[in-house]
């Protein structure tokens, strides 16, 4: 709490004009729990990229099997200590580095499939919603139809016939999770294009791809923003869950559904907690750090949004809490 | 109305054609040989041809795909290529096993979601919003299997070290021979469902009460002296159960066509369990059969949405 208040300029001094984008930093950077999921987030990217590093200092690679070191004579897995600092696995790899080297599948997968169906939403959402009538018609229902589809049990069917892979994962990622966004873009492009300064611009001249690229797309930015940033804690459960599955990244490849998939496979993780708490926290903090920063993303960039106007509102009534 | 409703049933129809397009083709493209699979490596030329002809396969794909719906339509699905048994009894098999998961998890889900963001609307602001809302975002960023793992070590492994049995660790027990042992053995994926599900009604009925409560018949039914408790539960909630029923229907229409996650951490044979062995086996006409059962409850589901909407919201009339 201490250090928002010294960011905060007294009242007495000048007034400073400041662009949409200092204030909504500003804004962001009031919002403590934003701010440590953003510390967060950091920090799992740090882990991604210094896994090399990782593998370095502790001198195991993500792939080696320590069956001397990191296994019990009986077979079972060491726990946390000097030499694997995270445990080792059922068979005797370190976990830490293999947590550091799956945290790069996951915010390889995450992010990318994301980006990539947002890229999707935007351009099925912006047609649709621009042109109308049939093409609407045609879109909307196609977007229905993948929002009514059992999604999991179709990427089940795809994997079994393609066989799992990193790409694959991607691709039906990115398949199941762009509808949703899709539908938000189209209503508000729909309303975007009934305004004026679209008007403004055909009587300039200028045709439906530059109107949709040039006008509206600018529009867009919050949603766009906000829906990738809470899209890529679905993306990692998604990768993780299929991997889970034994259907998404190939073994021996790390990856945090892997993991828990390979802790859980013979019960293991019932006599090496490690197994499942580990990887399983990991996975647990990055989607709660996304999707909190995504919550506060959502007011930053939006102060008009509801949940804002309704806090500022209420203050009095709640006091002087923050 | 009827118009509409043919609409909705045709729009279900047209779902299920590209559903079941979807699987039968794909499978048609991918690699693989299903004469193969069923014979083993073993097999000689002859025999796999011979194992074609009666698969039908070595017809055009298109003739295969008619004589495929024209049986699936009579709820013939063909056979597994596993154990030759035909598909259509073998999923109806693990049907009893996801409805009771689903159906008692939806009970649970709904009574802790609904009051949590009933809560947290009612006192905007407030400590007790700002928990309701951490529940609300750790339930969405739980992964489900995480979940139910780290349950299974807290409350089946360790008190089970400590010398008595909690909880069991997994399994099914029919409804039939003793309900409570039913219960008792689905206790921890009804939780583990239902935690990860109840945050999305949870944010839903915030939502909608933040909305519905600052409307004007809101306030005329405080001023007739209602208690507030009668105001919320009845007057708001009201207004917040057409998206409740239609997230609800989705929801259990999907879980339906497998449970696929929680089956598989507790080890409980269900539909979804059955996808995954499938899976792994290769068996194809399961799996085109599991994804159909799926699409099928989805549409189902969609169209008894629709008419609900008609009872519950006076204004669709």
């Amino acid at each position: 709490m201490s250090e928002t208040t010294v960011n905060e300029p007294s009242p007495e001094a000048d007034v400073v004009q400041r662009g949409s984008f200092a204030l909504t930093v500003r804004r962001l950077r009031r919002d403590t729990a934003s701010m440590a999921a953003l510390c967060v987030i950091l920090a799992v990217i740090l882990l991604a990229i210094v896994a090399p590093w990782v593998a370095g200092i502790t001198g195991h690679s993500p792939i080696e099997q320590f069956r001397e070191t990191g296994l019990s004579p009986a077979g079972i897995p060491v726990g946390p200590g000097a030499e694997f600092w995270l445990g080792t696995d059922q068979l005797g790899r370190d976990v830490l580095v293999r947590l550091a080297y799956g945290a790069r599948v996951s915010l390889l997968v995450g992010v990318f499939a994301s980006m990539l169906a947002s890229l999707i939403a935007v351009v099925v959402g912006t047609t649709a919603g621009y042109f109308g009538g049939t093409v609407d018609l045609v879109l909307s229902r196609l977007t229905d139809l993948v929002m009514s589809v059992p999604f999991l049990l179709c990427a089940l069917a795809l994997v079994s016939a393609f066989g799992p892979s990193l790409a694959l994962s991607v691709v039906v990622i990115v398949f199941f999770s762009w509808a949703p966004m899709a539908r938000v873009i189209r209503g508000q492009v729909i309303s975007l294009r009934r305004q004026d300064f679209v008007l403004a611009s055909r009587s300039l001249g200028a045709g439906p791809l530059s109107i949709m690229v040039v006008d509206i797309l600018p529009n867009l930015a919050v949603p766009i923003i906000v829906y990738t940033t809470m899209q890529i804690p679905n993306s990692i459960v998604f990768e993780a869950t299929l991997s889970f599955l034994g259907m998404g990244i190939v073994p021996p490849t790390p990856s945090w559904g892997g993991m828990l998939a390979d802790a859980s496979s013979n019960s293991l993780y019932l006599v090496a907690w490690w197994l499942i708490f580990v990887p399983g926290t990991a996975l647990l903090m990055t989607t709660l750090a996304f999707n909190i920063l995504g919550d506060g993303l959502r007011d930053a960039l939006d102060p008009k949004s509801a949940r804002t106007v309704r806090r500022l509102r209420r203050q009095p009534k709640a006091g002087t809490k923050p | 109305m009827i118009r509409f409703l043919a609409s909705r049933v045709g729009f279900g129809a047209g779902v299920l054609l590209v559903l079941s397009a979807f699987v039968f083709f794909l499978f048609f493209v991918a690699p693989g040989d299903p004469a193969r699979m069923i014979a083993g490596d073993k097999a000689t030329e002859s025999q796999l041809q011979q194992i074609r002809k009666n698969l039908g396969v070595d017809r055009p794909i298109v003739v295969q795909y008619g004589a495929f719906m024209q049986k699936a339509l009579s709820g013939d699905l063909g056979f597994s290529y596993r154990n030759q048994q035909p598909v259509a009894p073998i999923i109806l098999r693990r049907i009893p096993v996801t409805l009771s998961l689903v159906l008692g998890g939806a009970l649970l889900w709904l009574s802790i979601g609904v009051p949590i963001g009933i809560m947290s609307a009612r006192h905007v602001g407030s400590l007790r919003d700002r928990l309701g809302q951490a529940f609300i975002l750790v339930g969405l960023s739980f992964p489900t299997f995480v979940l139910g793992m780290m349950s299974l070590y807290l409350l089946y492994f360790m008190p089970k070290q400590a010398g008595f049995t909690l909880f069991p660790a997994g399994g099914y027990k029919a409804l039939t021979s003793d309900p409570l042992v039913w219960a008792w053995h689905l206790a921890l994926p009804w939780t583990t469902l239902a935690l990860t599900m109840a945050a999305i009604y949870a944010r839903l009925t915030r939502g909608q009460m933040l909305d519905v409560m600052g409307e004007d018949y809101i306030r005329t039914a405080r001023a007739k002296g209602l208690s507030e408790r009668r105001v919320v539960w009845k007057h708001g909630l009201r207004a917040a159960l057409t998206p409740l029923v239609t997230q609800l229907g989705a929801d259990i229409a999907l879980l339906l066509g497998g449970v696929i996650v929680i089956e598989q951490v507790y080890g409980l044979q269900g539909v979804g369990a059955l996808a995954v062995q499938a899976v792994a086996n290769q068996d194809r006409p399961i799996i085109i059969g599991v994804v159909l059962l799926g699409g099928l409850f989805i549409v189902i589901a969609n169209i008894v949405v629709d008419l609900l909407y008609v009872l519950l919201d006076p204004r669709v009339r």
